[in-house]
This record gives structure tokens, sequence and C-alpha cells, in this order.
């Protein structure tokens, strides 16, 4: 599918990353490139055939709902742009 | 000391030769000199790797040390190391400082081993040639107008210029392998799920697997014995028996059967990096093994699966930098949304941006089942041909890499030309399997490296594979002229 300079902000914004026009026109021509590479994809008949996620035959492990990590707040906050009595600040999101 | 295999310094340490701090202090030295060239390492503390120097001293002091105790070690900067700096390469994690250890950091500070620093790479480790880097790119020390490879770039020029020992690395695509080829030293990935990606920070999750960097294949053995092994904190990790890497490596190789896939000499490989693969063949001959045609025909495949999946699951790890709980963050914004934006359009390069929004879209509604799923099943058949073959032989040789070391520039502006770069490797990790690549020659002054893949858990007899041909030859002991 030939993507366009309205598709490439689209996706971006889904992403969350900013991009202005000059970075856009940009973007699609690597974009389209990558893209028409993935194409080939699309002449393999994988009909019946189970998708792969994990070489090995196994099942996602479980184990018994109980705390295991103790409180390391203050050190995880540390790395943090902005906290203030123990928690993260962001903009205000509630007017 | 600098060309000494980790088992002869292990050897050194234990007959008070040299201490451990020495023995750092040596390598630091080197870091001081050549890295402002080649800027193989981001972050160096020698503090912090002297204090662990002198522990491993006092451990050796009192009788017990294991293989590695006081051995000096490079990491990779994917790995968190407390207290340490571990950037992964971004301007996102510029200023991170890790809270805690990574399962390998982890391994290695058990069994003795020194830190010696943490090495440049791709930035987020999408990347074939180190340039994506935010801390700049590196050299490769064979020829300094060239690439060392990536995304384990720092690593692979650090060990080919003796600035470490060995080194960590991580391979989603070949980023173990590649660096490797073009750095002219053995490096290892190891079967997926067999060492722990708990504090490795990920890129594709269902393929990144960590691996040793080494001179040579008994090094990069005495390395699996710390990495290997199973994690609870890593819901892949596989409960595979711990064992010893190193307890095959002088099998002979009499009746090793070896498959050569056709499509790995295929149109696309360089005339000379092919003679230097058939004359590392016509060697192993000469040691007993016995060769099989092969064929994997999903093979060119493997690259536009990998594209879909590897960006697909990096879209979604990267979306943990918000600039809300570590990272960084805009310095001006509206709003909570506009923070976001700001945040990660400066927080990433371009290369990283790039996957991230092409994973956004084939993620993105109504795509889902024409790319992922669709290569999700491809990858099957890539898996089952990889089945297919070992059914007819006992390991798979051929080129790691199509050619050897480009240079600094010349392929940073197509992306597509520099995913070619893992034409060959890609399909193991998309199979999960073990892929290794060892030093087998030279091409106009430039290594070429031989691509060893097994089967499932079948890197002791990879190794013994390594380790016999290094015993034969000698291009894992080769130095680039013009570092002492």
């Amino acid at each position: 599918m030939a993507l366009n300079i309205p598709d490439i902000k689209r996706i971006a914004h889904l992403a969350r990353i900013e991009i202005d026009d000059a970075e856009a026109a940009q973007t699609l021509d690597k974009l389209s490139g990558i893209l028409s590479l993935i194409e080939e994809m699309q002449a393999v008949d994988t009909a019946g055939i189970t998708p792969m996620s994990h070489s090995q035959d196994v099942v996602q492990r479980l184990r018994d709902d109980v705390v295991t990590k103790d409180n390391q707040r203050d050190v995880f906050q540390q790395n943090a742009p902005a906290v203030d009595s123990g928690l993260y600040l962001v903009p205000k999101v509630i007017e | 000391m600098i060309n000494h295999s980790l088992k002869e310094l292990s050897q050194m340490l234990a007959k008070k030769e040299v201490s451990s701090v020495e023995m750092a202090q040596t390598f630091l030295e080197r870091i001081q000199k050549y890295n402002p060239q080649i800027n193989a390492y981001i972050t160096v503390d020698a503090d912090k790797t002297l204090t662990q120097a002198r522990a491993a001293d006092a451990v050796i002091a009192a009788g017990n040390a294991s293989a590695l105790t006081g051995v000096p070690i490079a990491q990779k900067d994917i790995f968190c190391a407390s207290g340490w700096k571990t950037t992964c390469g971004s301007k996102m994690l510029e200023n991170f400082i890790a809270p805690y250890d990574a399962h390998v950091i982890a391994q290695f500070d058990a069994a003795g081993a020194v830190n010696l620093g943490k090495t440049n790479m791709d930035e987020f480790a999408m990347g074939s040639s180190n340039e994506t880097s935010y801390f700049g790119g590196v050299k490769n020390p064979w020829d300094l107008e060239r690439v060392p490879g990536g995304s384990s770039g720092g690593s692979a020029a650090a060990v080919a210029a003796r600035l470490c020992p060995a080194a960590t690395g991580t391979d989603t695509g070949g980023s173990i392998r590649q660096p490797a080829s073009l750095c002219g030293f053995t490096g290892l990935k190891p079967t997926y799920g067999l060492v722990s990606r708990y504090g490795m920070i990920a890129f594709a999750s269902s393929l990144d697997q960590a691996g040793p960097m080494a001179k040579s294949a008994e090094d990069c053995a005495m390395m699996m014995n710390v990495m290997a092994g199973f994690d609870e904190r890593d819901s892949t990790s596989l409960n595979h028996p711990k064992q010893d890497y190193t307890s095959e490596l002088n099998k002979p190789l009499a009746g090793l059967k070896v498959g050569l896939p056709k499509e790995y000499f295929a149109e696309g490989l360089d005339a000379d990096v092919a003679k230097v693969v058939d004359a590392a063949i016509a060697e192993y001959k000469k040691l007993g093994a016995e060769f099989v045609d092969i064929s994997l025909p999903n093979a060119s495949l493997s690259i536009p699966v990998y594209y879909v999946l590897a960006p697909a699951e990096a879209s979604s790890n990267l979306s943990r930098y918000d600039g809300v709980r570590y990272g960084h963050r805009t310095a001006e914004y509206d709003d909570l949304m506009d923070m976001y934006m700001k945040t990660r359009a400066e927080g990433f390069g371009a290369e990283v941006k790039r996957r991230i929004l092409i994973g956004t879209y084939v993620l993105s509604a109504g795509y889902y089942d024409a790319y992922y799923l669709k290569a999700q099943q491809i990858r099957h058949l890539i898996a089952d041909d990889f089945k297919a073959a070992f059914k007819q032989c006992d390991i798979i040789m051929g080129p790691t890499v199509p050619s050897t070391a480009f240079k600094t520039g010349e392929k940073s502006g197509n992306p597509v030309e520099m995913y070619l770069q893992d034409i060959y490797t890609i399909a193991t990790n998309l199979a999960g399997l073990p892929g290794m690549s060892i030093p087998a020659g030279f091409s106009h002054g430039l290594p070429v490296g031989l691509q060893i893949i097994g089967n499932y858990f079948d890197e002791a007899r990879m190794l013994n594979v390594g380790h016999a041909y290094q015993q034969a030859t000698d291009w894992h002991t080769q130095m680039p002229e013009g570092i002492e």
C-alpha cells in the first residue's frame, strides 16, 4: 500500500512523535522503501500456517500472586524528570 | 597481556603473576589511549572498575576464585548495571542511572568478573553500523574510515583493538555476529531463551538475545558458562539444564555433517568473501567434516518478516519512553500530549523513529492480519526450513555477512541497503536458533567471518566446531595494524 504525507502524520501521531512537514516528506520516502521490501511477504501462501511467537513449545509461566519485591520508589524516582512527595508530576490533565 | 585468552588471564591471576587491579589498569590505560579515536566506550568509570578489581583480588587471595574472577569484561550499554549510566546509545537515556542489575550483569558480578565499562552501540540496538548512536559512531580498528558493524559496534571495536579481553553483546537480527565478522573475532548468539533478558533494554522481545563477544570460541565458552541459565524474571527464559560449554571444545570433528545452504552462496555474496568462506570449508574438510548441500527455501523472506516483527515489537517496547518516569523530557510543552510528542521527537534518533513508525503502522487497525500475523506465519515456515535442514546435518555453515566492513556514511542514507547487512543472520533469530561468527580470513585487509549455525541448545558443539578451526588456523589471533 502506498503511503502519503497525511498517512505519515497520522502514524506519527499514533506513535506520539511530533513531526514537521519537511521531516514527514523525508520519512515518507524512507518508509515507502521499507514497506515495498515488506510487501514481498504477500506473495507467500500462508493459509493454515500457525503464527510463531516463540521458537520453543512453551507456555507462559504463572506464579503465586504474592509480593516479591521491596518498595524501591525513592531509588526509581531518582531518574524521574519531575517528582514531588513521591509522586510523578505531569501537566494538568483535568481542568 | 592484551592478547591472552580468558583462560590464560585467569591462570595469571591464580598464580599471582598479576593482580586484578593491575589487569584492569592495563585495559583502562588502553581505553584512555585509544578510545578518543575509536569511541568504543560510552562510559568508563575507573573507580567503580578498580573497586570491583580490589574485591576480586581479595577473593583470589582467599582461594575462592572461579574461572572469571578478576577478569575485566566490557558490557554493552544495553545492560542495566546498578549505579552505572545505562544509555542504550540514546539521548532518551543520556542521564539514566540504572537502579538495578540486569541478570547478565549480576551473573558476571557473582562470577567475580570486573566491569570494565559500558560500550557504544546503535541507538536501542537498531542499526548495523553503530552510526545511529547518539554518542557518535565507532571506528573499525582494522580501518578507521570504516564502520565496526552493529548494533554491538562498541563491544566489537573494543575486542578487536584489545580495549578489553572480552565483551558482551546482544543480537536481534545479527548484532553480535555481523560486527564479529566485520571486526574479526568470535561472537555467539545463543538459542533464544538461554540467556535471560531481565534488565536488558528491550528492542524486539521475541528476538533479542544476549551473548559473548571474544577473541576465541574457548573464551566464548567460558563466558557462556556465566551468562546462560534459567531466570524466572524473564518470562521467556527457558529452564534448560546448566551445562559446561567448555567440556566439548576438544572433541575431534571427524564425521561432523555440515550443511551448506545454497541460498547463502547465491547472488549478492561478494566474490572475495566467498573465496575466504570456501577456504574455511576446505580447512574443515581437512579436519574431518563432511559437507552436504541443503536448502532454506524461505530464507529470502527473512528480511521482510524481520522488518515487520522487529519494528512492531519495538514500537510497543519503546512506548515506555514518555518523559514521565525516567529518561528525557522536553523543556517546554503546552499539555500532556504535547509533552509526549515533543519528548519523543527530541529523545529518539531518525532510525529509531522510522522503526517505531513502521511498527505503529503494521499494528494499526486493519493491518494486523496482513502484516504482523502474516510475518509470524512466515516465521514458522523459516523455522521449519531449519528443522528440515537439521535432519540432514549437525551444523550449518556459510558467510556471516555478504561483504566486509563498509565506509562510514556509505549506507546510512539508505535504510534498505543497510538492512541487507543482516541477510544471512536474521533467519536464525527468527527461528530462535544459535548462531556464531568466527574469523576466517581477510579480503583486502578486512576481516571476513564464517557463520556457524547450530540446532537448538547445541552451543557446546558449535563452540567445539569453532575451537577446532582455531586450533588449526590463526585468523583469530590477528590484530589490527596501528594498534599496539
